[in-house]
């Protein structure tokens, strides 16, 4: 905490900042109701579609039904197909989720204060606003619920929502209560339009990459239900009966989500943005490093994970392309990916040796 | 959205449709998703009779395979880890030293698996050679395919269109059956032009019954691929071979003091195998002054020092001086060396006299910052001159507060209370020996401690320009004021030294040019789309079906769009073309996406 008086930028910042975390905060309940009733909705629809099946069923009794599983496999082509659909859906068109529509607008207002507090930050300063790990943090989940928002306009991405904003508030959250750090003129190596540069594709990179995480996440989830529906299909189809009705499948909202194909899909799409962006990264580190250090590449230790991070996304991107990789195998190497960025944000910055000696905090 | 193909490809492969033909478009490790997965028996059969011949074929198949590159990926990526949590000889030398202090049992195993120095180690080394063989085992034969893929024609048009991921289908109404084929010629010639015209190849393969053209676009993805991973070997080549002409150097210039570029004046000079040490240039840097500022007290980061600024004269042999600067971040380029600030101090001016009081040793001694505040220490060694060999070790505390314990520390960088502090030793100083000895250390095993620590004596104590007798009669110190004539306070009293960095990068360029090259592959590999469009115009009495497909080759979001995009825009070139009262009915449209 800064103990300036109350007046200075500085803590008009800071006042902004936890504003932001506390809309966020509101905006993570709301999206987590909107998942809970997404389950509840998807509930009624089967039932209903159940009952339309049990109908069909009767009227196709005697007429010899291919087999008694394929009911629900259907059941799912078709919640596939429509929740693709509502994926793409132009923004004017999309389902009418209160909840949702509710934690969209909270997610905006936050984000309006949390931009405050950054632009506020930085004009104190009198420089950009990521010189330290304080001021990084801030940029960084900026940027977070920036790209969120703006991929928002082009697909219904509102079931990421919840993580979107849980993990922002923690993080935020975090930083301001660990990160804080006052205001100091900068050190003489990071004076350079490479801080610039750097640190801000930096943060976009992770931006997307957190993006693509929460989708991974989701697609390992769907696979597995996906799995055990096709399990119960085919347990069905041997004794012949479509009374059982699937066990347990995961998460009841889970059945409003694309499939774990088109999951995977959109995850690939961010992870290949943040994966051109984090080789900018490393390009323009390097040449900073030549300037300032007098060398591109010395594996200090923050060059180090930077590099493991840049191959492990390779790893990822040809993980897709690879046969038996593609599915939930890549998605773990997107999961643990974005583990290592998160774990090169914070555990390298504040606990490893190196020259990157720039969080501000001591 | 488009699916992506799945893990089975075969299965949602389109019957008749021609994709497989004679000169794929791409060839691609047989083991990547997107081609046909060989039947399982093959291995089983073919394997018990391999020869030599067949065991290195089947070995270097396995070397190039996708999964062998991914492993080796991941492999890499765990095997740079270690290197993050031992100090590594290469960037942190004194971590190495002090690990071995500190950790005396592991240290040396540690070592023996080489984790001092793991991105020269063997097992690292293994990993990456390994992978760029792979890489170019996989490249090599990629380029000759895509070469020819490139002057080849788009494939023949698959039978039933209907059966591929993304198609649709139109009826146009036309006045006859005549009519009908008319109009359907002229629809594949409107597509043929419209294709084209988007930045596809394309060819026409009409049949007896129906007119159709076959476009393909998106070969840079592929060129940008191999682009990217051929960049990539540049990035290595680059490395290891201008690493041989590379050269760093260390050196220290005091203020006023002239630094010669030979190799006598470095005081390290790591040369890559190449580099013939006789032949740099010898100019010379003179260090006129050396500025920096202080954030005054008061403000935020008191204390805290920045601007560093190092102003030289420089000098070629036979030419005129000029005048350059080094600062942080903005190296001086000289003679393709380029010269680095990595680092500065207070080098006090230190004269001592023996008991007659002639001078005896009489210079400035650079002092190495302990902290932020600059208290720095140093080590005077006078062999000779003396009644017996001094050492001395110093303490230099630019702006020096006593601390509750007595002890002195310094509280601010610059020279506002400048303090200098000797402990005083008397015996061997160990340099006859001929083992070279650190200027900033002085080994104390064969001498009497005279002063300072636990000698009973007090430490010597002296503020510029004064002068302290030695302990035992020996003589006399003088800590110089170097400050010119009448000034006020302490400023300048003392002289300051810049440490540089010289360093001759042959690599650098080359690095940077592969590294942009791959990435422009890089965008081209991951945004261009690769795909193979068909349209076919089919007479039915006087309607005429025209049905559009499209085919992504790799990841391909918007073909989809595209397709219904292209569709339409050749309706509406079609209708547009019709003579007015020869209108066609409003096309009914069935897009039928599966
Ligand atoms: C230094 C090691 C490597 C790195 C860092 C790397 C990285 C990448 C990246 C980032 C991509 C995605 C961009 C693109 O499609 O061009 C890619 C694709 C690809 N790589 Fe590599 N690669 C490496 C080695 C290899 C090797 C050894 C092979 C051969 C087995 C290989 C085969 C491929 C193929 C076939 C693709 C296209 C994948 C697709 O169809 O989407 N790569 N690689």
């Amino acid at each position: 905490m800064p103990d300036a008086s109350p007046l200075t930028l500085d803590s008009v910042s800071v006042l902004l900042v936890w504003t932001a975390i506390a809309i966020y905060a509101l905006a993570f309940i709301a999206y987590a109701v909107d998942l809970a009733r997404r389950g509840a909705v998807a509930v009624e629809a089967k039932d209903a579609a159940a009952q339309t099946a049990r109908e069909r069923e009767l009227v196709a009794a005697g007429g010899g039904r291919g087999s008694a599983g394929s009911g629900i496999v259907d059941q799912l082509r078709a919640q596939e197909t429509a929740s693709e659909e509502a994926l793409n859906a132009p923004v004017g068109r999309r389902a009418r989720l209160v909840w949702a529509r509710i934690g969209t607008s909270l997610t905006v207002l936050g984000f309006l204060f949390h931009l405050g507090g950054d632009v506020t930050r930085g004009i104190a300063a009198g420089r950009v606003p990521w010189s330290n790990m304080y001021e990084f943090a801030l940029t960084g989940t900026l940027l977070i619920v920036a790209v969120y928002l703006g991929v928002l306009l082009r697909y219904d991405l509102r079931f990421l929502g919840t993580f979107i904003t849980g993990l922002v508030v923690v993080l935020l959250g975090g930083t301001a209560i660990w990160f804080y750090t006052d205001i100091v003129p900068l050190m003489d190596p990071l004076k350079s339009v490479w801080l610039v540069i750097h640190v801000f594709v930096a943060s976009l990179a992770t931006a997307l990459f957190s993006l693509a995480f929460g989708l991974s996440v989701l697609q390992l989830m769907q696979a597995r239900r996906e799995a055990r529906i096709a399990a119960v299909a085919s347990a069905q189809d041997a004794v012949g009966t479509s009374a059982a009705s699937p066990a347990k499948t995961g998460p009841g909202f889970l059945r409003t989500l694309p499939s774990a194909e088109a999951l995977e899909s959109l995850a690939y799409r961010f992870a290949i943005l943040g994966f051109i962006f984090w080789t900018f990264t490393l390009i323009a580190g390097s040449i900073w490093a030549n300037d300032a250090w007098g060398r591109y590449w010395g594996f200090d230790t923050k060059e180090v994970w930077t590099f493991v991070i840049w191959v492990l996304y390779a790893g990822y991107i040809h993980a897709r392309a690879t046969r038996g990789w593609r599915g939930s195998r890549s998605a773990w190497l997107s999961i643990i990916g974005f583990t290592a960025v998160i774990f090169n944000f914070t555990i390298v910055n504040m606990f490893f040796k190196g020259l990157h000696a720039y969080s501000g905090l001591s | 959205m488009s699916r992506p193909r799945s893990d089975a490809p075969q299965g949602s492969a389109p019957e008749g449709a021609d994709v497989s033909d004679p000169v794929e478009g791409m060839l691609r490790p047989a083991d990547h998703a997107d081609s046909a997965a060989p039947a399982a028996t093959d291995e089983a059969i073919t394997q018990p009779a391999l020869g030599v011949v067949g065991w290195l074929r089947w070995g270097w198949r396995q070397l190039t395979s996708m999964r062998t590159a991914l492993v080796l990926l991941l492999l890499l990526a765990i095997a740079a880890v270690p290197g993050s949590l031992v100090p590594q000889r290469s960037a942190d030398p004194n971590g190495v030293r002090q690990y071995f202090v500190d950790n005396a049992d592991l240290a040396p195993v540690l070592d023996k698996l080489s984790l001092f120095d793991v991105y020269t180690s063997p097992w690292f080394s293994a990993i990456y050679i390994l992978l760029f063989i792979s890489l170019v085992g996989c490249v090599i034969p990629r380029t000759r395919h895509h070469y020819k893929a490139m002057r080849a024609q788009p494939p023949r048009t698959p039978a039933r269109l209907s059966r591929l991921d993304v198609h649709r289908t139109e009826i146009l109404e036309c006045r006859d059956d005549a009519d009908a084929a008319a109009a359907a010629a002229t629809a594949i010639e409107a597509a043929q032009h419209q294709l084209r015209k988007a930045g596809y190849r394309v060819a026409r393969y009409d049949g007896a019954r129906s007119f159709s053209v076959s476009a393909e676009r998106g070969y840079l993805r592929e060129t940008g691929n191999l682009v990217f991973h051929a960049s990539l070997v540049g990035v290595l080549l680059a490395v290891g071979i201008g690493g041989g002409f590379t050269y760093t150097g260390q050196t220290v210039i005091i203020e006023g003091r002239t630094w010669v570029n030979t190799m006598l004046d470095y005081t390290s000079f790591n040369p890559g195998r190449f580099v013939d040490e006789d032949a740099l240039t010898p100019y010379a840097l003179t260090l006129d002054d050396f500025s920096l500022s202080y954030v005054t007290p008061g403000q935020q980061g008191a204390g805290q020092a920045g601007d560093f600024v190092a102003h030289l004269t420089t000098q070629f042999p036979d030419a005129a001086a000029q005048s350059g600067e080094v600062r942080v971040n903005h190296p001086l380029q000289i003679a393709g060396d380029k010269v680095y600030l990595m680092g500065n101090g207070y080098a006090p001016t230190i004269t001592v006299r023996n008991s007659d009081g002639d001078v005896v040793f009489s210079e400035p001694v650079p002092f190495l910052p302990q902290d932020n505040h600059m208290t720095s220490q140093g080590v005077v060694k006078v062999p000779d001159g003396l009644r017996e060999q001094v050492g001395m070790v110093g303490f230099f505390y630019p702006t020096a507060q006593e601390l509750g314990s007595g002890a002195l520390t310094s509280v601010y960088g610059d020279l506002e209370y400048p303090m200098l502090t000797f402990w005083v030793y008397a015996g061997d100083l160990g340099i006859d020996g001929g083992v070279p000895k650190s200027v900033y250390t002085l080994d104390p095993a064969e001498m009497t401690q005279l002063a300072g620590g636990d000698s009973g004596a007090a430490s010597l104590e002296l503020k510029p320009g004064e002068t302290v007798d030695l302990p035992d009669g020996l003589g006399s110190v003088t800590f110089e004021n170097e400050a010119p004539e009448g000034a006020n306070g302490f400023q300048d009293s003392v002289k300051r030294y810049v440490s540089l960095s010289v360093h001759r990068d042959a690599a650098a360029t080359w690095v940077l040019l592969f590294a942009v090259l791959a990435t422009a592959g890089l965008l081209a590999a991951l945004f261009i789309p690769r795909r193979r469009m068909w349209v076919r115009a089919t007479p039915q009495g006087h309607t005429v079906q025209l049905e559009y497909a499209g085919l992504a080759r790799g990841e391909d979001p918007a073909l989809d769009g595209a397709v219904a995009q292209f569709a339409q825009r050749h309706l509406v070139s079609l209708a547009d073309r019709e003579p007015a009262g020869d209108r066609p009915a409003r096309p009914e449209s069935t897009p039928d996406v599966d």
